[in-house]
């Protein structure tokens, strides 16, 4: 031990510095990333007084104040943004998981005319950025009247769900046909193969299209702004935070606890699947 | 007689079986497909097809509309607006590039042995999951005067006076937005990049400490070829989310202060001047350029494929190989800007 230990010093100069210069970066990145937030923490939990009186990055005197949160949850109407977003979510993930998982079943295991049309179709669609096509998609919410309605706005976000698929369809590639055709022998219906064996072996697939669509849904700003424009009733959590604009613009200790706890949701999950996350982000790019 | 008609009817009633298989077939494909199909086409190529039409009128959302030809795409080269939008996405793109090389030197700094490694990973990953409107609110705060960024300079020995204003000065108001916009990003960036560099064999890494190679050596020869895919492809993509570049200054600035960039610009035509016609026009014409990207994207893939083929190419092969894929690279953003 004593020995091995003599000949690692041994190695290098080289070798010696680049350990140091490893952590010393690491450690700068990431500070980089968690000062911004940070310095919102430490400034949600000021009181006035001491928000006017202290510098942005001088530490609270109390961690224990929750005053700002609970205003900033009051003045934003935040409960009424959690339902909201929470409809949303679940809503819009059950839609299109099932209409995700479905079009996969039949792309990847029927050959029927039209096949390779949709899948281009598909493919095209993801080439187009979202907020360019919104000029137009406007007006057809509009005739729709889907304008200001949750449900409009639900059915908008399901559609649009293209990565999912990709990834669906590459999970039922790895998936035996072998399985569907014993299934048919023993009478099966084709429902029946979707529903009751194919569909619980997707599970690590749904998981990683929740995961992206999840994030994608609660974190939409743009859209909701424009399609849920009554900000009284149809509040998400992203676009209540507007309300801190205008007259609020200045006083940052209740914004930042605003935004601390709009950011809670994604903070809890993240520490609880982290890995499904990398994961999630990775089979999702690729496809992409 | 008796052993006959049984014959008969099992082939019967396989025949039927078989032409309801078929039957049901049809059926699923048809129940599976329609809802996706007609979300497709209400969202998207509905809107698409519309989007084209708009373009060559004059006309808000409501009210009468007037068939003005190309007039509107001949408005995106003169109006000073719009060509200065599309010349703030250069920030971008420096920006892109300066966010690839950071996640890359990261995801191989932590896909060797560090200590602490998933912690310093889920920091520099976080960001990306916060949602845009609170990021907005945090670099708003972030950067004014006096605030978080000001303070951390002073600390370093800068002194407040000769600091600009980092969202009002218009010679760094747009840097500032690109820091936010790398911040955001570079850690997902890094998360992909990590993913790949982990699929490479671990022996290969243990075989070139044996032979000596240092760590440098290591990165471009072992893990540089085996990215070049995930990396070209991010590189790609860069060009285009930087010609999309949307959320930053929307949020942050509102595109206030000569910080908007071609979708904000797009954006306040779109919905505050009601100028429909104009923004479907400046859409489309963002459209054809991200698709001339990407069908060079899927050209230059095949090119690259096609001399990967090889299974075991020597070092000096892929030196040269490299090479290549360098110079396509950079003629295909020629191509791309």
């Amino acid at each position: 031990m004593e020995k091995r230990k003599k000949q690692r010093k041994h190695y290098s100069a080289g070798t010696v510095i680049w350990g140091f210069a490893k952590y010393i970066s690491l450690i700068f990145f990431a500070f980089c990333a968690v000062l911004p937030i940070v310095s919102c923490i430490i400034t949600a939990f000021k009181t006035d007084a001491e928000y006017n009186a202290t510098n942005v990055m001088t530490l609270p005197e109390s961690w224990l104040n929750f005053d700002n949160f609970i205003a900033a949850f009051k003045k934003a109407d935040m409960l009424l943004a959690f339902r909201n977003s929470a409809i949303i979510l679940v809503v819009v993930l059950i839609g299109s998981i099932i209409i995700g998982t479905q079009l996969a079943y039949i792309l990847n295991r029927f050959k029927f005319p039209g096949n390779g049309l949709i899948r281009n179709l598909f493919t095209f669609a993801a080439l187009l950025p979202t907020i360019a096509m919104q000029v137009a998609v406007y007006e057809i919410m509009v005739n729709l009247s889907f304008v200001n309605t949750l449900y409009g706005y639900i059915i908008m976000t399901m559609g649009t769900d293209v990565i999912s698929i990709y990834i669906f369809i590459q999970y039922y590639e790895n998936l035996p046909v072998s399985l569907d055709e014993s299934a048919i022998i023993d009478g099966a219906s084709y429902f029946t193969i979707y529903r009751k064996i194919l569909l619980p072996l997707l599970k690590p697939a749904i998981v990683t299209s929740i995961i992206l669509k999840g994030t994608n849904t609660y974190n939409e700003y743009y859209n909701a702004q424009l399609y849920l424009q009554d900000k009284t009733r149809l509040s998400t959590v992203a676009t209540s935070l507007y309300k801190f604009t205008g007259p609020l613009g200045n006083q940052y200790n209740l914004i930042c606890a605003g935004v601390i706890i709009s950011l809670l949701p994604a903070l809890i999950i993240f520490i609880c699947c982290q890995k499904q996350i990398y994961n999630g982000i990775a089979e999702g790019a690729v496809k992409g | 007689m008796k052993q006959e008609a049984v014959v008969k009817k099992k082939k019967r009633t396989w025949k039927q079986l078989l032409r309801s298989r078929q039957g049901q077939q049809t059926m699923i494909i048809v129940a599976f497909s329609i809802i996706p199909l007609l979300l497709l086409f209400m969202f998207t190529y509905l809107p698409f097809g519309e989007m084209i039409k708009y373009s060559f009128y004059k006309m808000k959302y409501v009210g009468p509309r007037e068939f003005v030809g190309w007039d509107n795409y001949a408005a995106l080269f003169t109006r000073k607006d719009i060509v200065g939008a599309l010349k703030l996405s250069l920030y971008y793109i420096v920006g892109a590039i300066i966010q690839i090389v950071l996640a890359l030197y990261l995801a191989t700094i932590l896909s060797m042995k560090v200590k602490g490694g998933n912690i310093f990973k889920g920091f520099m990953f976080f960001p990306y999951l916060i949602n845009g409107i609170a990021i907005g609110f945090i670099f708003r705060f972030f950067y004014t005067r006096g605030f978080v960024f000001d303070t951390v300079l002073q600390w370093c020995g800068f002194q407040l006076d000769n600091l600009p204003y980092w969202l009002k000065n218009q010679s760094i108001n747009n840097w500032s937005l690109v820091g936010t916009s790398v911040w955001r990003y570079f850690g997902q960036n890094m998360v992909l990049f990590i993913g790949a560099i982990m699929s490479v064999d671990n022996t290969l890494y243990e075989a070139a400490d044996l032979d000596g190679a240092n760590k440098f050596q290591q990165f471009k020869y072992i893990i540089l070829p085996s990215i070049k895919t995930i990396l070209t492809l991010n590189i790609i993509l860069s060009i285009t989310g930087s010609l999309s570049a949307f959320e930053a200054p929307f949020v942050i600035t509102s595109g206030a202060n000569g910080t908007g960039t071609y979708f904000v610009v797009m954006n306040t035509i779109a919905h505050t001047n009601q100028k429909v016609g104009l923004a479907s026009a400046m859409a489309v014409f963002l459209l054809m350029i991200i698709f001339v990207v990407t069908i060079l994207q899927k050209l230059f893939f095949k090119y690259v494929f096609r001399n990967s083929g090889v299974d075991d190419e020597s070092v000096s092969a892929r030196r040269k190989h490299k090479k290549d894929m360098k110079r396509s690279a950079k003629m295909q953003q020629k191509g791309g800007c």
